[in-house]
């Protein structure tokens, strides 16, 4: 019953459709966030009270959210990996660690940069950024545990766990500015009804949360190649592929 | 059982503990992780007794007054259902005025004055081009259609 699974997870198929993925995923991110960029801060109207800082939004949000995405997918790929003991997905998992680092800390800094003019502070331990900041910490504490250990499969075992473990604060991190009272706003977009936003402010917006998307798996793709070569350079696949 | 079955089982046992233990203590602190307390709250004396706190809610229209030759405002919060007055001395931020949503931290004084130390801003999710802000107001009180 479980062997296409198991083909499918084969680290030499993983490691050619990425390599087939990669520049296409490229293209999209070079597409998307190209058309978003111009017409997000160059032909969306300024906001009625913010003016153009609101602007940082087309950067802040699609991080922000990148950032639940990526954590999200890693902690899949760390339970298939633990569960079906199939060796990719701690390579996955391995692979998408440091970029949805790299996006919490982005949507972090876009959203301090705003806060300081917006609210009157850089900083405040309001439930939504101290949420944010936790997971940060869980993206460093998941990239050390696996370096932790001298035998590289315990490491991917207990980092992979970690990871399962810290997925609870997804949706705290999501649902935070509803549960408690927030100083950070409300959901724009992702929210129940229609997005509190007119669409030549929107479409931008969109744009550069699927070129986000798009730019993410270019990356994945390109690091979970890495990877895969790493884990597997004593196999004679990779020696195959290497030589010829 | 099967091995595969007994990891799923021992995966998801460990996840599910966390998340209910996370969960029993965002429901026994939820007052503690919220960022404020609200005008209602203030009323009902759910406030930290003699300590700072943060308050936050609507700056009433037309309560705002400043005193001439210094940057003391005073000014009145509304949640809708109560109302607290609040002064405060310093800057304050872009986003202040009237009918905005503030967060002000500091504490109550004994004549039901709230003495705030700092100020913050709140901003909503609701984003529009300044026409259509301009246009909303002329219609006054129509919600955006848009």
């Amino acid at each position: 019953m479980w062997t296409w699974f198991y083909r499918l997870a084969s680290p030499p198929y993983v490691y050619r459709t990425a390599a087939a993925l990669t520049p296409w995923f490229f293209a999209g991110a070079a597409l998307m966030i190209g058309y978003g960029l111009v017409d997000g801060l160059a032909f969306a109207p300024p906001d009625y009270q913010q003016g153009d800082a609101f602007r940082i939004i087309y950067v802040h949000a699609p991080s922000a959210w990148l950032s639940l995405f990526a954590y999200t997918l890693m902690a899949v790929a760390g339970a298939i990996a633990l569960i079906w003991r199939i060796k990719v997905g701690y390579a996955v998992a391995a692979a998408a660690a440091p970029i949805g680092a790299s996006f919490t800390l982005a949507a972090l800094v876009t959203g301090s940069l705003w806060g300081r003019p917006m609210w009157g502070t850089y900083w405040a331990w309001d439930p939504r950024l101290t949420s944010e900041l936790i997971l940060l910490f869980l993206y460093f504490g998941v990239i050390s545990l696996r370096q932790a250990f001298e035998d590289p499969a315990r490491g991917d075992r207990a980092a992979a766990l970690l990871g399962v473990v810290g997925v609870v604060n997804v949706p705290i991190v999501h649902f935070s500015v509803t549960w408690w009272n927030s100083l950070h706003q409300g959901g724009t977009v992702m929210r129940l009804g229609k997005p509190e936003m007119p669409g030549s402010m929107l479409w931008p917006l969109l744009a550069m949360l699927a070129g986000f998307m798009f730019f993410f798996g270019a990356v994945l793709c390109m690091r979970v190649r890495g990877e895969v070569l790493s884990r597997e350079r004593q196999s004679a696949w990779v020696r195959e592929a290497v030589i010829s | 059982m099967t091995p595969r079955r007994k990891r799923m089982l021992v995966v998801f046992g460990i996840l599910s503990g966390v998340a209910a233990s996370v969960a029993l203590a965002v429901v026994a602190g939820r007052q503690n992780i919220s960022f404020y307390y609200d005008p209602t709250q203030v009323a009902l004396g759910k406030e930290p007794p003699g300590k700072g706190f943060r308050l936050g809610g609507m700056v009433v229209k037309g309560s705002v007054s400043r005193k001439p030759g210094d940057l003391t405002v005073r000014f009145v919060l509304t949640d809708f259902a109560h109302q607290v007055p609040v002064t405060y001395t310093g800057v304050l931020p872009d986003l202040f005025r009237e009918g905005q949503g503030i967060i002000a931290h500091g504490t109550m004084g004994p004549n039901g004055e709230f003495v705030a130390d700092e100020v913050l801003a709140k901003h909503d999710e609701k984003y529009m081009p300044p026409e259509v802000a301009a246009s909303l107001k002329n219609k006054h009180g129509v919600k955006p259609t848009t």
